[in-house]
């Protein structure tokens, strides 16, 4: 960290597209913030690339087959206590949850920044739960798929088998991260708990919050294209 | 003292804004999100529907990577770092669409396969069961 150097021996870095030259052209580090962060937000880049890659393979078997895609409106629809079935509605709650956890994430950094371990803390356990109540839902969705409708990576009574592939694929690996975010909340809010970040600075948290805004992200594209369109 | 260096250390990287841009964002992310599920409850159909759904995408999309992510506040260095690559993969979109219609318009004139098949109705399905 170049920042430890005392406020006045350096310039006030410039601004803008000069500040972009300046960072590139001159002999020294590019990114000014922790190396923990960079190195968090390039994994994420690298992550989009798996992710585009699943979706496009999505649009490219969607696109190239002639055998009818089931309408997710319909695959998706519930029904509460035999009231009529309501499309999409277990994804749009997915979708709120996720997004709750989004918010209780964006607070858990702000209070990390503050040096409020205990709020810190509580935040980040709501965050966990909020991300272990939509893997919960995930995984009553794929009970639903295999067991009601026969829907298997290979096949599917209902059309397409390619969506069956790309369903399980998707969500799956999407789910992937989510389960590993609950993971990594727990035992990043127990260090703060504990007292770890005290002295060494609450980046940690912002660092974790990257990933977990990252995860509510790729769901928004998900949810956008393969069960909205 | 400690706590002055502990300010020393984090420097321009400490965010000390209100929380009340958040709560705005985390709002706007829920209205957004009920527009884009209004879409389908009220079955927008065409042109219409890719229009209201990629538009509401892109804004929530946009709000978490800048304001809950903070790539609004990060340097230009980084920020390019961050966008630059995935705006390449937008070209593999663009190919891959060509590629998968080709793809179906052979199978439906070498194969003979049917295209634009209705799916089967979920009520048919559900009655099954």
């Amino acid at each position: 960290m170049s920042s430890t150097a005392p406020a006045g021996s350096m310039p006030e870095p410039r601004r803008g597209m000069p500040g972009f030259v300046d960072d590139w052209s001159a002999d020294k580090q590019a990114y000014n913030v922790p190396w923990g962060k960079a190195m968090m937000w390039i994994f994420l880049v690298s992550d989009t690339f798996i992710f585009t890659c699943f979706l496009v393979g999505y649009m490219t078997v969607r696109v190239s087959t002639a055998e009818p895609w089931p309408l997710a409106s319909e695959v998706f629809a519930l029904s509460f206590f035999g009231s009529d079935y309501i499309p999409l509605i277990l994804i749009a709650i997915m979708t709120f949850v996720l997004i709750t956890s989004s918010g209780t994430m964006a607070m858990a950094v702000n209070y990390g920044y503050r040096k409020d371990k205990r709020k810190t803390a509580y935040l980040m356990l709501a965050t966990a739960a909020l991300g272990a109540t939509f893997v919960g839902m995930q995984a009553f969705e794929w009970t639903t798929l295999i067991n009601s409708y026969d829907i298997r990576p290979w096949s599917n009574p209902i059309g397409a088998p390619q969506f069956g592939a790309v369903f399980f694929m998707v969500t799956g690996f999407h789910g992937l991260h989510v389960t590993a975010g609950v993971i990594y909340l727990l035992v990043v809010a127990r260090k703060v708990w504990r007292g770890d970040y005290e002295k060494k600075g609450y980046e940690v948290v912002e660092i974790t919050g990257l990933y977990w805004h990252f995860v509510d992200l790729v769901w928004v594209f998900i949810f956008a294209f393969f069960y909205l369109l | 003292m400690s706590a002055d260096a502990g300010t020393q250390q984090h420097g321009q990287e400490q965010e000390h804004h209100s929380l009340a841009i958040y709560y705005k964002v985390w709002g706007l992310l829920f209205v957004l999100s009920l527009f884009s599920y209004m879409v389908d409850y009220i079955e927008v159909q065409g042109f219409w529907r890719w229009f209201w759904v990629l538009t509401f995408m892109t804004l929530k999309a946009g709000f978490i990577i800048a304001i809950f992510m903070h790539a609004f506040w990060e340097r230009l260095a980084l920020i390019w770092t961050i966008l630059g690559p995935p705006i390449l993969l937008l070209f593999l979109i663009l190919f891959m669409a060509f590629e998968s219609g080709y793809t179906e318009s052979t199978r439906v004139e070498r194969l003979g396969h049917e295209a634009n098949q209705e799916p089967v109705s979920m009520e048919v399905i559900r009655a099954s069961h």
